[in-house]
């Protein structure tokens, strides 16, 4: 690994300079601060028990399934598609260097977007006034669970989105599959749990199983503060088996 | 265990490739000694690319090994890749990079020491002819000329070993191809090098030795003058000539009866006409036919020399060959026969 710290600063570089990039950081945010001003208002209008933030990172998924995909999806299918990636595996790098910067660059731009609408309740609290809004909205239990969910749910996300993008070489095609498979990830085991919960035959669609891999679930234990080993090893162990799988595609299709 | 030859640069032993169930590349055997510069020739799809891309570590081979400077390529591709330098065909370069820039970030995933990371970049820009305006411009900007020469800076930037430049004068006018000869001359001693071209001039002038694939075979291997031989069994003369055809034709078979007139062309400003004359055989005749044909009262000769034959003519002949040999074996059931090997 020891070409990664020039890979990455090379990655960082081509997402820097990637419209995509701007896109997407700029309606992320724009949806974020929009569902911001929502929560804000209704907490003002109306008692809540849950707290502002849990109520702001409830929604977590829709900039996710608009960041991932435009972040992700120009990585390797565009190096494939210009050809760069050849020239890029007759150096000495390995596979694994590439796949690895690729997904550490994205997850750094993925991370700098959620820091930044960390600026919303800040805001908030500088119009509304300290003493009103600020221990409401700067709660930092659910703060801080939502933003730790959010950079670990990101890891597999965004391995997911590296890993559409080593199957193809066109972007479109990339992030759609990538848009396709983090919604199923979100969306369709809760929906599988909804719909099948009799079915037992297997043990993942177990009631116990589907739990496991239900990210509303995950959400729920990390914003009321309860930060459980099995999600984390969820999250982790899937990252590194989609970016090992990212890796061996790679590899055999240079 | 198998060992490299301490002498060649690149060894290639046996190599065979098959996508599915189509052969690209069949035990191709063949080795390429330091410092030499040797050209790689062969119609559409006989396999050129793909045996570069085999050396270059970026495809495993079905069957068979390559070495690069002693180093297996598919057992222990990291040391083969620090001992290569590869442009592919078309060049593909990212467009929104500066070019020095650009070299510099190559030279540091070519394990380039820091401290020589500036000089060696400064060096391959310079021998590129990249060290002045175009240092400095993207690359989505450049005339394809200099995207060439940014590939080929690219390619040398490690000091490598080996040098594989796959079509690097294709695309190119011919102001640009010859400052691409030109290029090549001057790396000449630097690197041993692989260079495929569609432009047989431009592997004759620039390659000491040349190996001829067809239909994922080598053909033939040697140098210009060896394979000139192997191939080219008839002996051309050009003659410009005032005077009737039949009193040439007399003249000519005067000094051998196997001499034939194979085409001839005139020139409508002076009536000259230019006669291409051919003996089936490798002998020089340029000297009694000059001598007679200058002599004949009947005949004005202005010009006349021995034509040698051009790549082109070899590589016609060595592919005609091998397809003809092939579809034999095939009638016959035969094993294919090994490739003519002349030095």
């Amino acid at each position: 690994m020891k070409h990664l710290p020039t890979l990455f600063r090379h990655e960082l570089r081509v997402l820097l300079v990637a419209p995509s990039t701007y896109v997407a950081g700029v309606l992320a945010l724009f949806i974020m601060g929009f569902f911001y001003f929502y929560v804000v208002i209704e907490t003002a209008v109306r008692e809540q028990e849950t707290p502002p933030s849990e109520l702001f990172f409830s929604t977590f998924w829709i900039p996710v399934l608009l960041i991932v995909p435009m972040l992700t999806m120009r990585s390797i299918a565009e190096e494939r598609r210009l050809g760069t990636l050849q020239t890029l595996m007759t150096t000495p790098v390995t596979a694994a260097e590439v796949v690895t910067s690729k997904f550490l660059a994205a997850y750094t731009f993925y991370i700098v977007l959620w820091a930044c609408a960390g600026a919303y309740p800040l805001i908030a609290v500088t119009i509304l006034g300290q003493e009103t809004a600020g221990h409401v909205l700067l709660e930092p239990g659910p703060l801080f669970g939502g933003y730790a969910f959010v950079c670990l749910t990101g890891t597999l996300f965004v391995a997911v989105g590296i890993f559409s993008s080593s199957l193809t070489r066109s972007q479109l095609v990339a992030g759609m599959l990538s848009f396709s498979v983090i919604f199923l990830l979100i969306v369709g085991v809760l929906a599988v749990k909804a719909v099948g919960s009799n079915v037992e035959a297997l043990p993942l669609l177990s009631d116990e199983g589907l739990g496991y891999i239900q990210i509303f679930e995950h959400f729920e234990d990390f914003t009321r503060g309860v930060i459980d080993t099995r999600p984390v090893v969820y999250y982790l162990s899937g990252t590194v088996l989609v970016l090992a799988l990212s890796t061996l595609v790679v590899e055999s299709r240079a | 265990m198998h060992v490299a030859s301490t002498t060649s640069s690149i060894e290639a032993r046996s190599l065979s490739k098959n996508y599915g169930s189509q052969t690209a590349i069949k035990d191709l055997s063949f080795s390429v000694s330091k410092g030499e510069v040797v050209g790689f020739l062969g119609p559409n799809g006989a396999g050129k690319t793909t045996t570069m891309r085999i050396l270059a570590g970026l495809l495993p081979a079905t069957s068979g090994e390559a070495y690069v400077a002693g180093h297996a390529v598919a057992r222990d591709p990291a040391a083969a890749k620090r001992n290569i330098g590869y442009m592919p065909e078309h060049n593909p370069l990212p467009e929104d990079m500066r070019v020095a820039e650009y070299l510099r970030f190559r030279a540091r995933l070519k394990e380039v020491p820091r401290r020589e990371i500036r000089r060696r970049v400064g060096e391959a820009m310079e021998l590129c002819d990249l060290h002045r305006k175009a240092a400095r411009k993207i690359i989505g900007a450049l005339s394809k000329g200099f995207r060439q020469r940014v590939g080929i800076a690219d390619a040398i930037l490690g000091h490598p070993d080996v040098t594989i430049l796959d079509e690097p004068t294709i695309g190119l006018d011919p102001h640009q191809i010859i400052l691409m000869r030109k290029l090549i001359d001057r790396l000449r001693e630097r690197t041993t090098m692989i260079l495929s071209s569609h432009i047989l001039a431009e592997v004759e002038m620039s390659c000491d030795r040349v190996l001829i694939l067809s239909h994922g075979r080598l053909v033939a291997e040697g140098t210009h003058a060896a394979l000139r031989d192997e191939f080219i069994r008839n002996t051309r003369y050009r003659a410009e000539i005032l005077g009737s055809e039949s009193d040439v034709r007399t003249e000519i078979e005067a000094v051998s009866p196997d001499v034939q007139i194979v085409s001839r062309r005139t020139d409508p400003a002076d009536g000259f006409v230019t006669f291409e004359l051919e003996t089936p055989a490798r002998a020089n005749l340029s000297e009694p036919l000059l001598a007679r044909l200058h002599t004949a009262p009947s005949l004005r000769v202005r010009a006349f020399e021995r034509v040698n034959p051009r790549l082109e003519d070899i590589f016609l002949a060595a592919t005609q060959r091998s397809w003809e040999i092939e579809t034999a074996d095939e009638a016959n059931g035969r094993p294919h026969a090994a490739p003519a090997k002349t030095r």
